[in-house]
């Protein structure tokens, strides 16, 4: 047996190395966005967020990431309301219709779990080949589809993991006031309305997000989408084509557009954290 | 009231229709993925095509290896770096930390999880590569630019941590607290608990946590794609460039669609990242929902 002492001593050095991990990670996410701050900032103008590339932007002139910007919020929240519009019903179908424990209802979930961890590039390139195939060019209908397809998963699977937390007795109150699923099924939606939220929220941060999936799909533009079929300017692109350009002014617009990106998101972490704390909260 | 039934019965014949189509997706995902690497498969066997090293779509060579070489070192490097660190810090939360840390620390973790990967390949082209170019790899006596499959491998164990940190904390709350009272109270210190109790238990869902990481790690595209270089050749040193599949996909896929098989070999690379990562996802939440199960 060796010395209390060391025994002691190895316990303290253990705790620290452990402390400091923890410091290692969580300081990662204060240093990534601190990065970004910091080159961002100076580039940062209202030019930027409110203009449209002029002729010459991506040289250095005149022009801003509107186009951008508003390509991503409708990709977004075209592609999230419509994860949402398929993914609530196969949710909701999984827990009330569908026996618990069944082997439906447990190798469905093991689909999206597994689903949910295919990378975007997958999605992008089958969806490019169907495409091409179909003759479809790249569009806001493309990365619409695309996104998607990428973002049910993350709504089934949150939504999921919500509807377990739902008290067994309310379903059996329900039941026993003669209610059919599909009412039990309302009632439960109300019951996790703030914790819904938090999953479109979510959601939403993942399509917003999303660079190999529309990197195939949705193209390029510099002007703002009009119609649906038109190929699109997605923020994460643009901060890609940016960043690759030689260019130092360009490459600053490419800092200053992840600084926009970077504050979106950040928008949408708070608000989600605040509508999962009411969830904790909220009761019928 | 038949008004109702109704009403149920449609609901719940709509809600198995979306789930049909969806899963229908998937099989037509596989399907896709497969009838267009066909053409590659009947020109050359699988073999020489996941062995050879040498890529010249122009002159018709389609050899993967170093592809699939620039995927693992990425990988290997990134789990080299990020599963002690994330092993050692989820220990720490679940056993010393207070609740009001604990409160603070995971809501943090998952604002990592929310970053876009673009934007970790911003924060890769602006700190890793630099740091690794100027003053990392001048101290071995290396000359690199930076884009390497080192800073590949930073960038992504940062990436990881998220979904690492939060199952492993998952997994260690399963553990019941008797068995830590029991070890504790045989004379061992908290140390030794977490050494030889704990860790023991909570083995399986680790190894799941890392294998769920694998499967991340693998498909990264874009913020991997921005850092390492991006050169089809077999890096001999962690400064070397590399080239990972998603890269490849991500960098060749709409243009020279052209060149006999090109499309058929990107397509073959899509389905043998969708393979590999399938597989492993499957491993390891088989094992989570094992563990679930009993605890």
């Amino acid at each position: 047996m060796r010395s209390v002492k060391s025994r002691l001593l190895q316990e303290k050095i253990a705790k620290l190395l452990m402390q400091l991990s923890g410091i290692i990670i969580t300081g990662s996410l204060f240093f990534i966005v601190g990065t970004i701050l910091y080159k961002g900032l100076p580039y940062l103008s209202w030019d930027m967020i409110s203009k449209v590339p002029q002729g010459g932007f991506y040289i250095g002139k005149e022009g801003g990431i509107l186009n951008a910007i508003l390509g991503s919020l409708y990709l977004a929240s075209a592609s999230t309301l419509l994860a949402t519009l398929i993914g609530i019903p196969i949710a909701l179908y999984l827990n009330i219709y569908v026996k618990k424990g069944s082997s439906l209802a447990r190798s469905a979930k093991l689909l999206f779990d597994v689903l949910f961890g295919i990378p975007s590039i997958v999605y992008g390139a089958i969806a490019f080949s169907i495409m091409v195939f179909l003759g479809i060019r790249a569009s806001l209908l493309g990365g619409i589809i695309t996104i998607t397809l990428l973002t049910i998963p993350i709504v089934v699977r949150t939504l999921d993991e919500l509807i377990s937390t739902i008290p067994q007795d309310l379903r059996h109150v329900t039941a026993s006031l003669g209610a059919t699923r599909w009412e039990t099924a309302r009632v439960m939606i109300k019951y996790i309305k703030p914790g819904l939220f938090t999953a479109i929220l979510l959601a939403f941060g993942r399509a917003i997000g999303d660079v190999a999936g529309v990197l195939l799909t949705t193209g390029f533009s510099d002007n703002l989408p009009k119609y649906i079929d038109e190929p699109t300017a997605t923020l994460p692109l643009a901060i890609f084509f940016q960043l690759s350009s030689p260019i130092p002014e360009v490459q600053g617009r490419a800092y200053a557009s992840a600084l926009v990106l970077t504050s979106i998101i950040l928008i949408i972490v708070l608000c989600s954290h605040i509508l999962a704390s009411k969830q904790k909260k909220h009761k019928i | 009231m038949i008004n109702r039934l109704v009403k149920d019965k449609i609901a719940q014949r709509l809600s198995q229709g979306l789930l049909g189509i969806t899963s229908l997706v998937i099989v037509l995902i596989v399907v896709g993925l497969v009838w267009k690497a066909l053409p590659l498969l009947s020109e050359f066997s699988i073999g020489s095509i996941l062995t050879e090293s040498v890529w010249a779509p122009l002159k018709g060579k389609f050899g993967f290896l170093s592809f699939i070489l620039g995927t693992i070192w990425v990988t290997l490097l990134s789990l080299i770096i990020a599963v002690p660190l994330c092993i050692l810090a989820s220990v720490y939360l679940v056993e010393y930390a207070s609740d009001r840390l604990r409160n603070m620390v995971l809501p943090l973790v998952n604002v990592l999880a929310a970053i876009p990967p673009v934007l970790y390949g911003v924060w890769g082209v602006l700190f890793v590569v630099p740091l690794l170019g100027t003053y990392i790899a001048p101290i071995f006596g290396i000359s690199s630019t930076g884009y390497s499959v080192f800073a590949g491998g930073i960038v992504l164990a940062v990436m990881i941590f998220p979904i690492m940190v939060s199952i492993m904390v998952e997994v260690l709350n399963t553990i019941p607290y008797e068995l830590r009272a029991v070890s504790l109270s045989l004379g061992a210190t908290r140390w030794e608990t977490i050494k030889h109790v704990i860790l023991k238990k909570a083995k399986p869902g680790i190894f799941a946590a890392v294998v769920l990481a694998i499967s991340r790690a693998f498909g990264e595209t874009v913020a991997v794609l921005m850092v390492c270089g991006n050169i089809p050749q077999i890096p001999k040193s962690i400064f070397d460039a590399g080239y990972p599949i998603p890269a490849l996909i991500a960098n060749n896929f709409g243009e020279m669609m052209s060149i006999p098989l090109y499309d058929s070999a990107l397509m073959f690379a899509a389905l043998l990242l969708f393979v590999i990562i399938f597989g492993f996802n499957l491993i390891s939440r088989l094992i989570l929902n094992k563990l679930e199960a009993k605890y």
